[in-house]
């Protein structure tokens, strides 16, 4: 009977979702509907966090699972396509949502590092890694390294590294969500924490990676949805047509000839290349956000879930071509709110300024004159106390978070509230479909790896699922409690997973599939080696310069448009020695961040930790014992797709 | 062709397939975007291209090339029976 309505639903999943997404749109159009009879924001706001999580919440219960494939693998029967949306939506975080086309927005062309860097790294993941580890037939990528690494110390590296990149991130994720709820749907910080946890625990508690596959579906569902509609309806406004990805370049022109008539130098403009982050910088953090890319647990896992090793290759394409659509649209919403601002905002009178600016500026997005832009009177007297201010808005004094460009947009487009609240939601599926999956990844290797592989090898089968349950709810519940502080500095900390994915997992992955003569030793000292040296450099050039600059050989990053030092070292050691000795330092301290070796910028720390990472494995497998030809020969049956997978679990 | 020898020429065929893919690769996230400055002096559509290539034409290569990888690599396993279903 179970077995029946199962096969039901994987036949059916085109029909499913075709009327799940007919019923969203559905119930957007309703919403639409008591907007215009007068019902006020704040209860369509709930609605929508009502209607969505209570959708995602259904399908974690229908897909409670008490089997151990399902749990970790959705019983490898997630079809390619499918597994493609999860994926997509595993990946796009509420970063990816709300945060992206604003740093494109600040960072013009340089910005573009990270669209080239999140969707580039998935060619690797379909060459070098997921086909070979779903042949191999794992349930986590610790799983991978203790088999073919000879043991529980390369499981034990491989689960640091995976602890240490996705604690951080899913700790982002749930911050994603509380701000969400409380800009957009006048939430209270913590009251939208909470519903994320709840939100995350009712998709992942009951079904594990099963419920966690199907939500993410319907999660990619509405928020490409939300992510499209505003900057289509723009472009229609703007130019008669719909694709926006077309018509920025329209956009782009005009914000050049807007730029040179207010008096942007050429070398800032948003289109001139290596003007924030110098070439070195721009295709360091590339290469950074590729590799790691490559060798983040939750996405890795994902491709465990396929029914054969054809379709996780063709699911990683199909999964870039889902992110392209977001990710080609967010440079779009970039020029679009760049033009908005340069037509509307500088070069106007205090008291002429668009209604957007204040509803933004209320909640801290915004700054004119330096203080937030709360009302005209509040803004028209900052400026006053500035010398020589005329009362006309000028760039320098005008000031954008980045989190604003997409939660703005619909206002910047004169939409009704729907809009917005649609563009909540989809930014709640966002965080939430990230929480879900790295929430998974953490848990599992807690469960399976810690427990089940190294505590206790002969625990019962509902033994297993139970403890992984309990550790699903401890870790987000201590995630969502540390989110509760409001961290800035760990989700500043997320843009490091990627570079410490890169250097600890990717040599280790790679080189054991794809080199037969990296030796247990080899593999386990090289983890050791690229994780700590990337490790190192993140925590000292943001929280020790001073002593990097005494004892690591650091200095001074240099400006990418002058080439001068961002910081006279010398001179803040001769005069304030207590400022450069400091211990741990804050990141307003002058030289937080801004030191370094060879001019790389900390984000891209990997760009050492990698060749470390690799060099160690490959000197140390030289004077290692070689694996033995039982090994070698288990590496020949993960690198074609026929005959049973290596690992078979009982 | 004996199953050893099938074994092998499967694998270097995968190999130089791989080092196919990775070239492109390289070649779209890295090489081009180097002459960006020199690029952003030809318009299309609005679009300077060096501009163009990093928000969009190096992505649709990217979607493009794993498609196509994801069919020619199917074909060499096919070719040297060790696809699933051989």
């Amino acid at each position: 009977m179970a077995t029946e309505a199962k096969a039901d639903f994987t036949s059916n999943l085109g029909r499913i979702y075709t009327i799940y997404t007919g019923g969203f749109i559905a119930f957007v159009i309703f919403i639409a509907i008591l907007e215009r009879m007068g019902v006020p924001n704040t209860i369509l706001g709930y609605l929508f966090v009502a209607f969505t999580i209570g959708v995602y919440a259904a399908i974690g219960i229908l897909s409670r699972t008490m089997q151990v494939d399902e749990y970790y693998v959705a019983g490898r029967k997630v079809p390619s396509f499918y597994n493609g949306m999860a994926t997509a939506a595993d990946w796009m975080s509420a970063a990816s949502f709300i945060g992206m086309a604003g740093t494109l927005y600040l960072l013009g062309y340089d910005g573009l590092a990270f669209i080239l860097g999140w969707t580039g790294g998935y060619v690797l993941v379909a060459t070098l890694i997921a086909p070979y580890l779903r042949k191999f037939g794992c349930y986590t990528v610790p799983d991978f390294l203790a088999f073919r690494f000879g043991g529980n110390a390369a499981r034990i590296a491989g689960i640091v590294v995976l602890m240490s990149c996705s604690f951080t991130y899913v700790v982002a994720q749930i911050v994603g969500t509380g701000l969400i709820g409380a800009r957009l749907l006048g939430m209270s910080f913590e009251m939208a924490v909470f519903v994320g946890l709840v939100g995350i625990l009712v998709c992942s508690m009951l079904g594990g990676m099963r419920a966690v596959t199907w939500t993410q579906v319907a999660q990619y569902i509405v928020l490409i949805i939300a992510y499209l509609v505003p900057v289509v309806i723009l472009s229609t406004q703007k130019f008669g047509i719909p694709i926006p990805q077309l018509t920025y370049g329209t956009v782009l022109s005009e914000i050049q000839i807007k730029e040179a008539a207010l008096g942007v130098a050429a070398t800032a403009s948003h289109i001139v290349p290596f003007a924030r982050y110098d070439p070195l910088n721009f295709f360091a953090l590339v290469l950074c956000l590729m590799v790691g890319t490559a060798s983040l647990p939750h996405v890795l896992m994902r491709y465990f879930t396929t029914p054969s090793v054809r379709e996780a290759r063709s699911s990683v394409a199909w999964t870039l071509l889902f992110i392209f659509i977001l990710y080609f649209t967010a440079p779009a919403y970039a020029a679009f709110a760049k033009l908005e601002v340069f037509e509307n905002v500088i070069g106007k009178p205090l008291g002429q300024l668009p209604g957007w600016i204040y509803s933004y500026g209320k909640i801290g997005l915004i700054q004119i004159c330096g203080v937030n832009a709360v009302d005209v009177a509040t803004i028209t007297a900052a400026c006053g106390r500035i010398a020589g201010h005329t009362g006309v808005l000028g760039l320098a004094n005008f000031a954008i978070q980045a989190d604003a460009i997409v939660i703005a947009t619909p206002e910047i487009a004169g939409l009704p509230y729907v809009v917005s609240g649609l563009v909540a939601a989809g930014g709640l599926a966002a965080a939430l479909s990230t929480a879900d999956g790295l929430l998974l990844a953490i848990a599992n290797a807690l469960s399976h790896d810690v427990y089940s592989r190294m505590i206790n090898k002969n625990a019962p089968v509902a033994r297993k699922l139970i403890i992984a349950r309990v550790l699903l709810v401890v870790v987000a519940v201590l995630a969502a409690w540390v989110a509760s502080g409001r961290p800035a500095d760990i989700v500043a900390m997320v843009a490091w997973a990627f570079s410490l994915a890169a250097a600890g997992l990717f040599p280790a992955l790679v080189m054991g599939i794809w080199s037969k003569n990296t030796t247990s030793a080899g593999a386990v000292a090289g983890i050791w080696a690229g994780f700590l040296t990337t490790l190192v450099y993140l925590v000292v050039t943001r929280y020790f310069p001073g002593f990097g600059v005494d004892y690591l050989g650091m200095y001074s990053n240099v400006s990418p448009t002058t080439g001068r030092a961002l910081v006279d070292l010398a001179k803040i050691k001769a005069e304030t020695p207590q400022i450069f000795n400091q211990g741990m330092v804050l990141i307003n301290h002058p030289m937080a961040s801004r030191v370094g070796w060879f001019n790389v910028a900390n984000i891209s720390a990997g760009l050492f930790g990698m060749p470390v990472g690799f060099l160690t494995m490959w000197i140390v497998s030289k004077f290692t014992t070689a694996p033995s030809s039982e090994m070698q020969s288990f590496i020949d049956d993960i690198r074609r797709p026929r005959g049973a997978a290596v690992m078979i679990e009982k | 062709m004996s199953e050893p020898n099938k074994v092998q020429a499967h694998w270097a065929e995968t190999q130089r397939l791989t080092y196919i893919m990775l070239g492109i690769w390289a070649f779209f996230s890295f090489f081009i975007h180097m002459f960006a400055p020199a690029l952003n002096g030809i318009k299309i559509l609005g679009f300077p291209l060096g501009f163009y290539m990093a928000a969009q034409g190096s992505l649709i290569v990217f979607v493009a090339q794993l498609f196509w990888f994801s069919g020619a690599q199917d074909k060499v396993d096919r070719k040297y029976g060790m696809a699933e279903d051989d």
